[in-house]
């Protein structure tokens, strides 16, 4: 019995299959990634002239390099994430350590889990938390008094040192994860016969560790300079007023003051510097970018 | 010694800084005071129970909050459906599709992870208020769902969900015994048998993974979130704006709560998947 199938030509077959898989992908990069992003690179790229009227222009970048706020807090939001990114990777490395390489077996995986489970909460309930610990008339301030180590209670939130830490605390699964798969197929018997042969743990970590896991602290910076980056929660809850954020300039511009050329410009420029550094990374240890984010 | 020491105690500082937000959020939530602050003045279930009559407003009362949840809810749902379908094509267009331009397209399916949520938010928000324009301008029409509102929000939250699923969803296809597959067709079964009792059985686990990380993401989205709302807001929009007025512990309240479901869901996955795929979302 022939196959009610085999009458269609088999390779106009394929082609409809492969037409029918490849509508929704296009379809979703073009409407909502492509074709957005062009459209925004053409609003940045405009100035308003009269009422409906738009000429192209480079106005809204001049007035982003001519107004000292603007680029200041450009630049203060890039410093701040190199700053949160680097305290994220010294704080994750010796976790992923103990997990990939002290811990054995169960106690590891365990342990691995326990570290994730609070990336399981949205962002806003960790930041209530951190509101809640901080404040004035929070735990921590209390704590303090009660300790005798200041007589009053301080205000411990709307500092640079809290932001940096909540941009910390949201970010370190981000670079657990990579580090910790880096870190397990390193073999062990290298780290030993480097002892044996008599050099101490520093030249270790420098020569055998660190190159080791190159791929899984690019991948892991990576992501959380480009997630800390483009943060708004953390900063504007913890930084209040004086959190000073790219984003929120951003939101400014778009939301309140309805000025979506200046906004699209904004955004254009929060793009490249992210996209900058992350080719930056990639080219500084020689990796590819689909590697790269398969791993993480 | 002293380093297995160091090595506790490091340990131990880390997981107190951890849990510690998490800790406090949930104790506050059963203060008997109007503030989530400190001094403790006894329990009480005023913050889930309480009604506006008596001066307090419990979760369960609050039909603003609870309103947020269901919105949310929604949005996650239609999030999780569309990453979930579009998801499963891209994998198998990625891993068994032959085409020019593959390379491209899957490193371009990547690119939405690459971008800073704000700017999926307002890169959509601004092309559907354009197209919106256009279908006026041309056509007389007045299309609503391109205005800030639910549907941009799914669509903003999908444009990056969807990667993760196809990456969850690829990786499982990836490593598909294709002998299986073809003995089937030798033994006679037509390609859409082959679907439906080998490869979709197959894709189950990760299926049902990638769904879970998607509503879970959507859930907890707020960049791309806060630059496509409308009126209705969901619950990380509406806690935001709560959180900047300084609010009730009914907040912590609702937090607990979604720190249980979250948890609930994160082991249900543990347990049918085991640790390897239990990576949690943003």
């Amino acid at each position: 019995m022939p196959h009610p199938r085999a009458a269609i030509d088999p390779r106009w077959h394929g082609r409809l299959t492969l037409g029918l898989l490849l509508a929704p992908a296009l379809l979703w990069l073009g409407a909502l990634i492509i074709l957005p992003h062009i459209d925004l690179a053409v609003l940045s790229l405009r100035e308003r002239i009269g009422p409906r009227q738009y000429a192209a222009s480079l106005a809204q970048y001049k007035i982003f390099f001519a107004e000292p706020l603007y680029w200041h807090v450009f630049l203060r939001t890039a410093v701040m994430s190199v700053l949160a990114t680097l305290l994220t990777l010294l704080l994750a490395f010796p976790i992923a350590w103990i997990i990939a390489k002290l811990a054995r077996g169960r106690a590891g995986s365990l342990l691995f889990i326990i570290c994730l489970i609070p990336f399981w909460v949205s962002e806003t309930v960790r930041t209530l938390g951190w509101m809640i610990l901080l404040r004035e008339s929070g735990v921590l301030p209390a704590l303090l008094v009660k300790l005798g180590i200041t007589a009053m209670p301080v205000e411990l939130l709307y500092r640079d040192a809290t932001i940096l830490v909540g941009l910390v605390y949201t970010s370190l699964l981000f670079m657990v994860v990579p580090l910790v798969s880096s870190l397990e197929s390193l073999d062990n018997s290298l780290i030993e016969a480097a002892y044996d042969l008599g050099a101490g743990g520093f030249s270790i970590l420098r020569s055998i560790v660190i190159p080791h896991a190159a791929p899984g602290i690019t991948a892991g910076c990576i992501v959380v300079f480009m997630l800390t980056l483009g943060n708004y929660l953390t900063p504007t809850l913890l930084g209040g007023k004086n959190s000073q954020w790219f984003t929120e300039q951003i939101y400014t511009q778009f939301i309140t003051r309805f000025n979506w050329e200046q906004g699209a410009a904004f955004g254009f420029l929060l793009l490249g510097l992210s996209t900058a550094l992350v080719i930056l990374g990639l080219a500084i240890t020689g990796q590819r970018f689909g590697d790269v984010m398969r791993r993480t | 010694m002293w380093l297995r020491s160091a090595t506790a105690a490091y340990l131990i500082a880390f997981l107190v800084f951890l849990f510690l937000p998490l800790a406090v959020v949930a104790v506050f939530a059963f203060n008997d005071a109007p503030y989530p602050a400190p001094p403790w003045h006894g329990f009480t279930l005023d913050w889930f129970l309480g009604s506006t009559a008596r001066g307090r407003t419990g979760l369960f009362a609050d039909g603003e909050l609870l309103g947020s949840i269901w919105t949310s809810c929604i949005v996650a749902c239609c999030v999780t459906v569309l990453s979930a379908l579009v998801g499963t094509t891209n994998a198998f267009l990625i891993e068994r599709g032959r085409f020019r331009g593959k390379q491209v397209l899957s490193i371009l399916m990547l690119a939405p992870l690459v971008i800073p949520g704000v700017i999926l938010g307002i890169s959509i928000l601004a092309f559907a208020s354009r197209l919106a324009e256009i279908a006026d301008d041309s056509f007389g029409l007045e299309l609503d769902f391109l205005r800030p509102g639910l549907p941009l929000v799914v669509l903003g939250q999908f444009s990056y969900i969807a990667t993760i699923a196809t990456l969850t969803i690829s990786a499982r296809l990836r490593r598909f015994d294709r002998t299986l597959e073809e003995a089937a067709l030798n033994l006679g079964a037509s390609k859409a048998a082959v679907f439906r009792t080998i490869l979709l059985p197959y894709l189950r686990p990760a299926l049902l993974g990638s769904a879970a990380i998607s509503f879970l993401m959507s859930f907890a989205d707020f960049n791309t979130t806060l630059m496509l709302v409308g009126t209705d807001t969901p619950l990380t929009v509406m806690m935001y704006g709560r959180m900047r007025e300084g609010a009730t512990p009914v907040l912590n309240a609702v937090s607990l709560f979604l720190m249980i479901a979250s948890a609930v869901l994160a082991l249900t996955l543990l347990r049918r998947g085991g640790p390897s795929r239990a990576k949690p979302p943003e």
